[in-house]
């Protein structure tokens, strides 16, 4: 542990700093930040909460609250104590854009280099940082972090997956800190170019920014030859950092003396039992340049309830399987992306490159999944394709509960995406009523 | 047994031209191309005087590529030339998956390829008297990968 007086606190003591601090953030926006002088007038709530229990009435922050203070309309702290801005990907509509202090870059620092302790990381180690680096958090979040815990870091950003491996392979790279899709396509580019990974030193990666699997995870593992660690963040409340497995590989450990987590029914907004899923919701209990209070982060997890074997203290949220932005809404029917893989990343003779197209034939919805067959299978066999196909086909509509249609396509012809992959292409908008 | 390069095609157009277009490119020259297609794909079968090589092509163009062992038979040019085949090829139990034809320039007899499940099917019809190609005939044997 990088930190044992924080992230091994008991319980009490935890949970009092979290009040103490909530108090102080609570009173900081209040005076500082239009927005919530306002919202919390309307509720009739106090920056002085009485305790953690009472916080629950207090109002919840949005994405569009966020989108709507663009560029820097809410933030807290005046701009020249501002010393770094970030902005989400805004591949959704307006980008939000988040500032951090000083003492916000050294938290962060602390908690990534945290991060990459519960990884198994040590002063020892070399991390190659292949998320981009820019107004993206993940680069020079995962950057302070590996710094800060006295890592060898390579400043690599992401693109140019060859010069990844040879990097990798020169330098001797011992943790990897990219998004998993990428981390999978470095693998299919190291055995391209002859090298075998499972002989270089890389031993662990550090891989988020997007949903994924269990299944992707052991593919991950055994392609990588190392231990994949699920790490969490997101740039409205800090970026990567929030969040991370510890070698248990068992859910992720929120770093709590810092985001007080709660989590919600979707419906009623009211806080459900550790153990429930429901929408995961963030305070920031230090944050100084943009904190934000009971910010909705559309992710759907749950508390795993219990104690960690590893010693930490804090909760554990289990891995975000879907965004509710990522959800495609298909006749009705949920859908996240994440179950297809899932079910890719399960049978063989396909890769787990895949693409959603989503179509319109009259009023109903279409749902063709395109699949990358695997390059090593026999493609004379028509039959054996076709069963393949019906068989993919078969097993998504099992798991989605929604008919679609598969389309087996040629092995690396979907487009690879070197950060954030690219599952879903919408075209019901222009398809209407064809 | 000689080696055909079975390559997958998504149905779109000018694929197939692209395909034809990367041999072109490597100096390989086709000797038989069928095409079979279902709904969702077709697979293009390849008989070509490079076949190693030819799969390289088209692994680094991104095709998905298989090298298929298949028996290429000389068939008389008389009434029945087929079906003598196949008779033998029934008798001893072999299931044909396909098959197709094409000639060879300057010669009268045509070259049938038969995708057979049984690797045993060219020593039965050798031993009843029908001419099996050897695969130096059709394309050179020793092309590296």
């Amino acid at each position: 542990m990088y930190q044992p007086q924080y992230e091994a606190m008991p319980r009490n003591e935890l949970e009092g700093l979290q009040l103490e601090r909530l108090r102080t953030v609570l009173r900081r926006v209040y005076d500082n930040v239009d927005f919530y002088r306002r919202s919390f007038d309307a509720a009739g709530v106090k920056p002085d909460v009485g305790s953690l229990a009472e916080f629950v009435s207090y109002p919840f922050t949005l994405k569009d609250d966020l989108r709507d203070a663009y560029p820097f309309n809410l933030f807290a702290a005046p701009l020249r104590d501002i010393v770094r801005v970030h902005s989400s990907s805004g591949t959704t509509g307006q980008i939000t854009v988040v500032g951090y202090t000083r003492n916000d870059i050294d938290n962060w620092a602390d908690l990534m280099a945290r991060t990459i302790a519960a990884a198994g990381g040590t002063p020892d180690d070399i991390v190659q940082v292949t998320y981009g680096y820019g107004l993206f958090t993940g680069g020079l979040g995962v950057h302070y972090g590996s710094e800060r815990l006295g890592c060898v870091t390579i400043p690599i950003s992401g693109g140019n997956t060859k010069r990844q491996v040879q990097v990798l392979k020169d330098f001797g790279t011992t943790i990897l800190a990219c998004t998993p899709s990428y981390a999978l396509l470095i693998a299919e580019t190291a055995k391209e170019m002859g090298v075998d990974l499972s002989t270089t030193s890389l031993r662990a990666g550090i891989f988020g920014a997007e949903p994924w699997s269990e299944n992707m995870r052991l593919q991950i593992q055994e392609l990588l030859g190392i231990k994949a660690i699920d790490i969490y963040g997101l740039s409205e409340v800090l970026g990567p950092g929030v969040a991370a497995e510890c070698g248990e590989q068992n859910g992720l450990h929120v770093n709590e003396d810092h985001f007080l987590i709660e989590i919600v029914d979707e419906e009623t907004l009211q806080p459900v039992p550790d153990g429930a899923y429901g929408e995961v919701v963030f305070t920031t209990l230090t944050k100084e340049g943009i904190p934000v209070i009971r910010y909705r982060t559309r992710d759907i997890s749950r508390i795993i309830p219990g104690d960690c074997p590893c010693g930490r203290t804090s909760k554990r949220m289990e891995r975000v399987t879907g965004r509710s932005d990522d959800m495609i809404i298909v006749r009705g029917v949920n859908v996240f992306p994440s179950q297809i893989e899932q079910v890719l990343t399960g049978i063989a003779g396909v890769a787990p490159h895949y693409q959603v197209i989503l179509g319109k034939k009259g009023t109903m919805d279409t749902v063709e999944v395109r699949v990358e067959v695997a390059p090593d299978m026999d493609f004379d066999e028509i039959r054996g394709l076709e069963t393949l196909q019906r068989r993919v086909r078969a097993e998504i509509e099992s798991a989605l509960a929604v008919s679609i249609a598969v389309k087996l396509v040629e092995p690396k012809s979907i487009e690879r995406s070197e950060g954030k992959a690219k599952r879903v292409v919408d075209l019901r908008g222009e398809q209407q009523g064809a | 047994m000689i080696e055909q390069v079975s390559v997958f095609l998504e149905n779109k157009p000018g694929h197939l031209a692209e395909l034809t277009r990367a041999l072109a490119n490597a100096g390989i020259n086709l000797r038989a191309l069928m095409l079979a297609d279902t709904s969702q794909f077709g697979v293009a079968r390849i008989i070509c005087d490079h076949p190693r090589a030819a799969k390289a092509v088209l692994d680094s163009a991104g095709f998905g590529v298989s090298i298929t062992p298949v028996l290429a038979v000389e068939i008389p040019d008389t009434p029945g030339g087929i079906a003598d085949v196949l008779d033998v090829l029934g008798r001893a139990g072999v299931n044909v998956e396909y098959a197709y034809a094409f000639v060879e320039p300057g010669r009268s007899a045509a070259v049938d390829i038969f995708k057979v499940d049984d690797p045993a099917a060219a020593e039965v019809l050798t031993a009843a008297g029908i001419n099996v190609i050897a695969p130096d005939r059709l394309y050179a044997v020793d092309t590296a990968v």
